[in-house]
């Protein structure tokens, strides 16, 4: 397992022995894991979800919302501008 | 008895019988939360305004005479990853430290329609992440039976608060036993029901596959009131069910007769045999090595005396269930790395400093997501990254769908299975804080049920050595009807 490039991908930004650790306890769990390798799984159809339910919908419609919780949408953003929530520039 | 120690049940005939107000109600239980929650610390924040607001609106309510809810002008505790809107909303880690919640779950809807009063919100594992509430980025919560001991967790706030009478019920959720074990470890009632049965609107989100909302309460009839009130399909969740929603297929026991047996017992009549019809299945594999002896010791009693209720006893096989956990640890972290990139310091939530893009998700996420969350995280990066998704993922998927097939196949015998909810009692805080595996070995009961999206009870049968023991009651899908009725029999008549 390449340590530093799945903390990249999950962006989580650790220092060197922090990685460390984290590396010996995820290959403890992962040793842990192998154990369903034993399991004979042919012709055994995934269970994808918690029930039977397939392509529930429902209609597109715009809800017509009061002020008071957009405010509170923006006032939990970190950065914000006017009505905007403020980030830094995606590509250079 | 003092006000706070009430039931749901008690509580409402009280209420409509005059006796004392919601506000006197939610007075007591705001003292005793000021009285004894330094110790405890079940509670993250106090909802003391908006209770006492409702308090007073179910007090209109009631004098008004209207035929109200059966939970109008009741004290309950939120887990706080259950959002209540314009409140703070921080599942238990520092990520969230101030976000407040810009609306209601689903569920809280509906309790405020049903009039409920809202305490306040309580500890939880960061993210519901962790099996004893020592992963809170708030401090742990303490188990009232004894101080220096876990509660359980991931709901070990709200299975306190109800233990400790600083709530009259709560709300939890439960992923692979997050509702089932802390009320074990707490001597409380607490019901997982059918995956699909609560909507998770709201319910700031770990596993989508196995997570719902359940409650945790004094007695299993508290629990049926609380769940028939949260329960119901919802346009918000594509993966809510109607509220009729029965078991589909065709069982030899009618709960039918176990309603009769309820009333009769309610009655005063003493049943010689409530539970004659009813067959139970206990499954060896949750009686093998790692259980505690005096657990053990106890909740075979407590089958004995189910089977002196009239029930018939029939052991039966779960062959897949030493692979249950290791598949839980596949399924959970895989899900909870997607479900955890929304915490990136954009849109809400603490947000590090940096120059640019990047290195804001990398401090934020680094620097205020918990030990346990950057575990799974991680783990479930890896498990579904490029070469590897068919070898994880795809095959706990698979494993999955053979644990859910030992249940069915198992209810083809039995009605319901009973089994320890826990291997052991609480155990001391810290005691399992430097090993991940052996506090995921807490839940190696409870995960199963959760992966086969199965309904499951656990409730109080005994103490030992002054910790409290929990049995666990499983029904089929949809089935919460038998186990409630089982659970409250067992209630009745083990007395």
């Amino acid at each position: 397992m390449d340590i530093d490039h799945i903390a990249k991908l999950a962006r989580i930004g650790l220092k060197e022995e922090e990685l460390k650790k984290l590396e010996g306890e995820l290959s403890a769990i992962l040793d842990f894991i192998e154990k369903l390798k034993e399991v004979d799984i042919e012709n055994v159809k995934p269970m994808t979800g918690g029930t039977d339910l397939a392509n529930i919908m429902r209609e597109d419609e715009v809800i017509p919302r009061d002020d008071k919780q957009r405010q509170r949408i923006l006032a939990n953003a970190p950065k914000r501008k006017d009505d905007y929530i403020e980030v830094k520039a995606v590509f250079e | 008895m003092n006000l706070n120690e009430l039931t749901i049940k008690q509580a409402s005939e009280g209420l409509r019988k005059k006796e004392f107000s919601s506000v006197e109600l939610t007075e007591a239980v705001l003292n005793v939360i000021k009285d004894k929650d330094k110790d405890i610390n079940a509670f993250l924040s106090v909802t003391e305004d908006l209770a006492m607001k409702q308090a007073r609106e179910a007090d209109k309510l009631i004098a008004d005479g209207e035929e109200g809810n059966l939970l109008a002008g009741i004290p309950v505790a939120i887990k706080d990853c259950i959002m209540v809107e314009g409140e703070k909303c921080t599942a238990g880690s520092k990520i969230l430290e101030n976000y407040v919640a810009p609306y209601d779950a689903t569920v809280i809807k509906k309790l405020k329609k049903a009039g409920a009063v809202i305490m306040g919100k309580t500890n939880l594992d960061e993210f519901a992440m962790g099996a004893s509430t020592e992963n809170s980025a708030y401090g742990p919560t303490k188990n009232p039976y004894d101080l220096e001991r876990v509660p359980g967790g991931t709901s070990g706030g709200s299975a306190a608060a109800v233990a400790a009478n600083e709530a009259i019920y709560a709300l939890g959720s439960d992923t692979g036993g997050s509702i089932r074990q802390p009320a074990g470890f707490c001597g409380v009632v607490g019901l997982k029901p059918t995956y699909g049965r609560v909507s998770r609107y709201g319910l700031i989100a770990m596993t989508s596959s196995l997570d719902q909302i359940g409650p945790l309460t004094k007695t299993v009839e508290d629990a049926e009131f609380a769940l028939e009130a949260i329960s119901g399909i919802d346009g918000f969740d594509s993966t809510s069910v109607s509220k009729d929603r029965k078991p589909d297929y065709s069982k030899r026991f009618e709960s039918v007769f176990l309603e009769k047996a309820i009333k009769e017992a309610d009655g005063g009549n003493s049943f010689s045999s409530p539970l004659k019809g009813l067959k139970i299945g206990v499954p060896d594999e949750y009686f093998a090595e790692g259980i505690e002896k005096k657990v053990e010791e106890l909740v075979r009693a407590a089958i004995l005396k189910l089977e002196e209720m009239g029930a018939e006893i029939i052991s039966v096989n779960l062959p897949h269930s030493k692979y249950a956990l290791p598949c839980y640890y596949i399924i959970v972290p895989s899900e909870i790395s997607s479900n955890m990139a929304r915490y990136d310091g954009i849109k809400y939530g603490v947000s590090a400093e940096a120059d640019n893009l990047l290195d804001i998700y990398l401090k934020t996420r680094g620097g205020y997501l918990g030990k346990e969350v950057r575990r799974r995280a991680m783990l479930g990066t890896y498990a579904l990254s490029a070469g590897y998704y068919d070898a994880y993922y795809l095959r706990a998927q698979k494993v999955r769908a053979l644990v859910k097939r030992d249940f069915e196949r198992a209810f083809e015998q039995v009605d319901v299975l009973v089994a320890p909810t826990s291997p052991t009692t609480a155990f001391k805080l810290g005691e399992r804080m430097e090993d991940p595996l052996k506090m995921y070995l807490a839940d190696i009961y409870t995960c199963p049920i959760n992966l086969a999206a199965l309904p499951s009870l656990s409730m109080p049968c005994g103490f030992a050595d002054g910790l409290p023991v929990g049995l666990q009651i499983i029904g089929r899908h949809w089935d919460e009807a038998t186990i409630l009725g089982v659970g409250k029999i067992y209630e009745k008549y083990s007395n």
